[in-house]
C-alpha cells in the first residue's frame, strides 16, 4: 500500500487542481480540450496558455526540487509515438471531450455517456496493448 | 487573476501528473496490461482524483457561478452517439499504442525526448482532422 502513496497524492492534486480551475473559472480541467483552446487561439486565451505553461514547469519542479529522477524514456518506435498522437487527438475530438478530469467529473455526475466512452476505451486499450505487447512484439 | 488560476491549476495539475506516474508510459500502459504485468498505479491516481472531486462537487454547486467567471462551462451534450462510441474507441487504441494523453505528453516533455514532440504534432493534426469532419 505504501508503494501507492505518490500516486495517491498525484492524483489528490490532479483533483485539486480540477476542483480550483471549475471552482474559479468555472473550466473543466481537461488537457487536451485546453491545449486545443490554447492553439486554436480562442478568444479570452491567456489562462489557457499559462494552464499548458503550468504543465511542463510542474513535473520540473517536481523532479528537481524533490529530486526524483524522470521516468524511463519509452522504446517504443518514433511511429508508435505518431500514431497514437494521432489517434489520441482524433477520438478525443471526435467524441468531443470525454476523459481526464473531465471524465473524472463526468462520473460525479453519474453520466451515461461517460461511463460508455470509458468502458469503450479501456476495452480498446487493453485489446490494443495486447496485440503490440504479445501477439506481434516484433512490430 | 484568471490568468494567476490558470498558471497554478497547470502547475499543480502537472505536479499531479508526474507524482501519479501519469507522464510515465510504463505505468499508463502497465494499466492496459491486465493480462500480464499489470501496474495498477493509475488506478490509485484515478481513484484518488475522484475522490477529492466528489468531496468538493456539492460544496461547487451550491453556488450559482463560478468565482471569477459568469458562468459555469460543462459540455451540454448527454447522448450516446456514434461519434462518441467512435472517438472513445480510437482514443483507446491511442492509448494502447503509446500510452500518453495530451496533458501527460505536454508535461513530458520536460524529460526531452524528441518522440513526446512527435505524438504532440500528430495530436494536434489528429484533432484538426476531426473538427474538420465535425463541420461537414
Amino acid at each position: 500500500m505504501l508503494a501507492y502513496i505518490t500516486p495517491l497524492t498525484g492524483g489528490m492534486l490532479i483533483g485539486i487542481s480540477a476542483f480550483c480551475l471549475f471552482f474559479f473559472l468555472g473550466r473543466i480541467a481537461d488537457g487536451g480540450g485546453i491545449v486545443w483552446g490554447a492553439v486554436s487561439a480562442q478568444p479570452d486565451n491567456a489562462w489557457r496558455w499559462l494552464f499548458v505553461v503550468g504543465l511542463v514547469i510542474g513535473p520540473l519542479l517536481y523532479h528537481i526540487l524533490l529530486d526524483i529522477p524522470y521516468p524511463q524514456a519509452s522504446t517504443l518506435p518514433w511511429w508508435y509515438a505518431a500514431i497514437g498522437g494521432l489517434l489520441i487527438g482524433f477520438g478525443l475530438q471526435l467524441g468531443a471531450g470525454f476523459t481526464s478530469s473531465h471524465g473524472v467529473l463526468r462520473i460525479v455526475w453519474l453520466s451515461v455517456r461517460y461511463l460508455a466512452a470509458a468502458v469503450i476505451f479501456l476495452s480498446t486499450g487493453i485489446a490494443t496493448l495486447y496485440v503490440v505487447r504479445y501477439l506481434m512484439p516484433g512490430l | 487573476m484568471r490568468n494567476i488560476v490558470g498558471l497554478l491549476c497547470g502547475l499543480v495539475f502537472g505536479v499531479g501528473l508526474a507524482a501519479s506516474g501519469i507522464t510515465d508510459t510504463a505505468k499508463t500502459l502497465g494499466l492496459l496490461d491486465v493480462l500480464g504485468n499489470w501496474i495498477p498505479d493509475l488506478a490509485f491516481a484515478i481513484g484518488a482524483a475522484a475522490c477529492v472531486i466528489l468531496l468538493t462537487f456539492s460544496f461547487i454547486m451550491r453556488r450559482e457561478n463560478p468565482l471569477m467567471s459568469p458562468r459555469f462551462l460543462l459540455p451540454t451534450t448527454k447522448f450516446i452517439n456514434g461519434r462518441l462510441v467512435g472517438g472513445a474507441a480510437i482514443y483507446g487504441i491511442g492509448w494502447g499504442l503509446y500510452g500518453y494523453f495530451p496533458s501527460s505528453a505536454m508535461s513530458s516533455l520536460v524529460y526531452q525526448d524528441w518522440k513526446t514532440a512527435i505524438f504532440l504534432a500528430a495530436m494536434l493534426i489528429g484533432m484538426t482532422l476531426a473538427n474538420k469532419i465535425k463541420e461537414n
